[in-house]
C-alpha cells in the first residue's frame, strides 16, 4: 500500500516527476562517467602492460620507458646477468627508432621497433609473415595504407633523411612480409618493426648492441617485485620497474585526473541529492492537508516516512538507470575523441566501464536517494495533524 | 468487559494556542459526557472552539489542561505513537472535503485504514465491499474519487471511517460541501448508523443535520452554553 500511495504521488504530477527523473539521470551519467575516468586510465594502463604477460621492463637509468631517445648500452652483457637468475623466464630486448621509407617521389616516416620475433611483447602479427629474416619488415595497417604496398613489396628503409637536399641516409632494402597490431602505438600513427639486429645495422655503430627497453617474463609463482629489486642490485645502468610500481607512477602522473574526476562526481551526486530533496520536499508541502488526514485515519508516522522515503528512492532508481545507460553512451563518445589524442597508445582507455563502478554509482544514487527522502519524510510526519487541517481549512 | 459510562468524557478541558503574537484560548474549561450510542451535534458560531473540541475527542489534538477519556482511556497525554494507534482502532473520522486517496479505487480507500491494521487482503477487501454495500456504492467500488460526486464521495470517506469497527465516529462538517439534496441523503446516513449502534459527534453549521442528532451541544466562546 505505501508503495502505491508513493507512485500515485508520482504519477499526479507526471511533468514534475519525468523533469526530476531527467535531473537524477543527468547527475547519474556524470557520476557514472567520473567514476570511469577515475579508474579508466589506470585500469586500461594496467591490462595494457598485463596483457603480453610482461612483469619487469627495464629503461636506462632514470628514465621510464620509451620517455627519451636514450639507450641502454651492452645488451648483450645485462642479457647474460639476467639470465642467471632463475627466477627470469623470458628476455625481450627493444630498440626504438625512425625509419624513412622513399615512395616514388615522397618521404613516408615511422616509428620502428627491433625486437626478438620469438620472444617479443608490442605487437600482434595479423597476417603475412613475421620478422624471420633480417630483410623483413612487418609494418601496421596505417603505415600499409600510407605506403600503399604490398606483401613481398621491396623498400627502401633508411635510418636518416634530409629534407633540405632529400637524400636519405643508411639506407636499405628490405621486404614487407606482413602486418601487425602495435599494442603500445597510437592511433594514426605509422609503426614496424625490423629484427633488432636489423635496427642496429641500419643505425650504423652508434646503436649497436643498444637497446631502449628490455622487457622481462619471471617464472609463475615468482615475485616480480623481488625480481625487480634484485636487476636493481644487478645491473646499474638501468631502472627496473615493475607492473606494480609502473602503475603506481601512472597513478601519481594522473592523481590530477582522479582528483577532477572525484569533485565533479560529488557535484553530480549533491545536484542529483537536491533535486530529489526539492522534489519531494514541494509534493510534502503540496499534500500536508493530505498527510494530516491520513495521519488522522491511524496511519502512523512510519507509514508516512516509508512512502515518501520510497518516493525519493523511485525518482533517484529510475532516474539512475536510466542515468546509466546515458552515462555509458557519453562514455563511450568522450572516450573515442580523447583516444585519438595524439601519442597515446589507442589500448588506452580513458572511459573503462567497469561493472563494480556502475555498481558503486547505482549504489550512491540509491543512498542519496534515502537520504534524500529523509528530511521531507521528517517533516511530514512531524506535521502537527490538527493544526494542518486547520490550515487546511482556512486555505 | 461490560462497557459502562459515557464513551467520551471531558473534565475541565482548556485547550490554548499561540496565533502570531496573539495566545487563543479556543477551550475555556469544558466538560462534556457523550453516552454510548449517541447522536450529539456541536453547533454554535465560526471560532467558537466546535472544531478543536473535537480534535481532542478524536485524539488528534492535546488538551492544555484537564482530562480527556474515550472508551474509558485516558488519552489526554498520550504519546504520538500511543494515539496513532487509539485512532486507528476506536476512531472513525469523516472531513468536510472527503480526503480520499485520488489514485486508489473506492474499495482501496476504505480498505486503507485495515491495511495500516493489518488484516488480509481477502478480509479487509471484503469488509470494504461491505461497507460499500451499507453506504450504497456497490457498484462504485472500482472507481476513484474523480469519477465520483461529492456525495458519493463523502460516502465512500464515511465507509473508510467504519474501516476498523471505531467505537465513535467523528464528522467535521460532513455536509459542508455537499448540495441540499446530498446532503440530506448523508443525514439519513447518519440517522442510519446511529440507530444500528454507532456513537456519532458530528460538528454544523448545518441545521437540517443538528436537528437529525439525538442531542445538541450549543458552544460560543469556547465554553458550552447548553447541552
Amino acid at each position: 500500500m505505501r508503495a502505491a500511495l508513493a507512485q500515485a504521488s508520482l504519477i499526479r504530477h507526471r511533468a514534475r516527476t519525468m523533469l526530476a527523473v531527467l535531473g537524477v539521470a543527468v547527475a547519474t551519467a556524470m557520476l557514472l562517467d567520473m567514476v570511469m575516468l577515475a579508474t579508466g586510465m589506470r585500469e586500461s594502463f594496467r591490462e595494457l602492460l598485463l596483457s603480453q604477460g610482461y612483469d619487469v621492463r627495464l629503461a636506462p637509468k632514470g628514465t621510464l620507458p620509451f620517455d627519451t631517445d636514450a639507450t641502454i648500452p651492452g645488451v648483450s652483457g645485462i642479457t647474460k646477468v639476467l639470465r642467471t637468475n632463475p627466477d627470469i623466464r623470458e628476455i625481450s630486448p627493444v630498440l626504438g627508432g625512425s625509419i624513412h621509407i622513399a615512395v616514388w617521389a615522397r618521404d613516408v616516416s615511422s616509428a620502428v621497433l627491433g625486437v626478438d620475433p620469438i620472444v617479443q611483447g608490442d605487437y600482434e602479427f595479423l597476417s603475412g609473415r613475421d620478422i624471420t629474416t633480417p630483410d623483413a619488415i612487418v609494418a601496421n595497417d596505417y603505415l600499409l595504407k600510407k605506403l600503399g604496398a604490398r606483401f613481398g613489396d621491396t623498400l627502401n628503409v633508411a635510418a636518416g633523411y634530409d629534407p633540405q637536399t632529400r637524400t636519405y641516409s643508411g639506407q636499405r632494402k628490405l621486404v614487407l612480409t606482413g602486418e601487425a597490431r602495435f599494442i603500445y602505438g597510437a592511433t594514426e600513427q605509422s609503426a614496424a618493426a625490423v629484427r633488432r639486429e636489423t635496427l642496429e645495422a641500419l643505425g650504423g655503430g652508434a646503436r649497436r648492441d643498444r637497446a631502449s627497453l628490455f622487457m622481462v617474463r619471471v617464472r609463475k609463482g615468482a615475485n616480480p617485485d623481488r625480481v625487480r629489486d634484485w636487476i636493481a642490485t644487478q645491473i646499474s645502468t638501468v631502472t627496473a620497474i615493475s607492473v606494480a610500481t609502473a602503475i603506481a607512477e601512472v597513478d601519481q602522473r594522473l592523481s590530477y585526473f582522479r582528483q577532477l574526476a572525484f569533485i565533479l562526481g560529488a557535484v553530480s551526486l549533491f545536484v542529483g541529492f537536491l533535486l530529489v530533496t526539492t522534489l519531494v520536499t514541494v509534493s510534502v508541502n503540496e499534500r500536508a492537508g493530505e498527510i494530516a488526514v491520513m495521519r488522522a485515519i491511524g496511519l502512523s508516522r512510519a507509514h508516512v516516512v516509508q512512502q515518501i522515503v520510497i518516493e525519493g528512492v523511485a525518482i533517484s532508481l529510475v532516474g539512475a538507470i536510466i542515468g546509466l545507460a546515458l552515462g555509458l553512451i557519453t562514455a563511450r563518445y568522450l572516450n573515442s575523441i580523447l583516444s585519438a589524442f595524439p601519442g597515446l597508445p589507442m589500448a588506452i582507455d580513458f572511459f573503462l566501464f567497469q561493472p563494480r563502478a556502475a555498481w558503486s554509482a547505482l549504489g550512491l544514487l540509491v543512498g542519496s536517494g534515502i537520504v534524500a527522502g529523509i528530511y521531507p519524510a521528517w517533516r511530514a510526519a512531524s506535521l502537527p495533524i490538527a493544526e494542518s487541517l486547520r490550515r487546511e481549512a482556512i486555505a | 468487559m461490560v462497557d459502562s459510562g459515557p464513551i467520551v468524557s471531558l473534565l475541565d478541558v482548556r485547550r490554548d494556542y499561540s496565533l502570531g503574537a496573539e495566545r487563543v484560548h479556543a477551550l475555556q474549561g469544558v466538560s462534556l459526557d457523550v453516552e454510548r450510542g449517541d447522536y450529539v451535534a456541536i453547533v454554535g458560531p465560526s471560532g467558537c472552539g466546535k472544531s478543536t473540541l473535537l480534535n481532542l475527542i478524536g485524539v488528534i489534538d492535546q488538551p492544555s489542561s484537564g482530562t480527556v477519556t474515550i472508551a474509558e482511556k485516558r488519552v489526554d497525554g498520550m504519546s504520538d505513537r500511543e494515539a496513532t494507534s487509539f485512532r486507528l482502532h476506536n476512531i472513525g473520522f469523516v472531513f468536510q472535503r472527503f480526503y480520499l486517496m485520488p489514485i486508489l479505487s473506492a474499495l482501496e480507500n476504505v480498505a486503507l485504514p485495515m491495511a495500516e491494521a493489518k488484516l488480509r487482503r481477502e478480509e479487509r477487501d471484503a469488509r470494504a465491499a461491505e461497507l460499500l454495500a451499507y453506504v450504497g456504492l456497490s457498484s462504485r467500488e472500482r472507481h476513484r474519487p474523480s469519477e465520483l460526486s461529492g456525495g458519493e464521495q463523502q460516502r465512500v470517506a464515511i465507509a473508510r471511517a467504519l474501516a476498523n469497527h471505531p467505537a465513535l465516529l467523528l464528522a467535521d462538517e460532513p455536509t459542508g460541501e455537499l448540495d441540499a439534496r446530498t446532503g440530506t441523503e448523508i443525514i439519513s446516513l447518519f440517522q442510519r448508523l446511529n440507530s444500528d449502534g454507532t456513537t456519532i459527534v458530528v460538528v454544523t453549521h448545518d441545521e437540517d443535520l443538528a436537528k437529525a442528532a439525538r442531542h445538541n451541544v450549543h458552544m460560543r466562546d469556547g465554553r458550552i452554553v447548553a447541552a
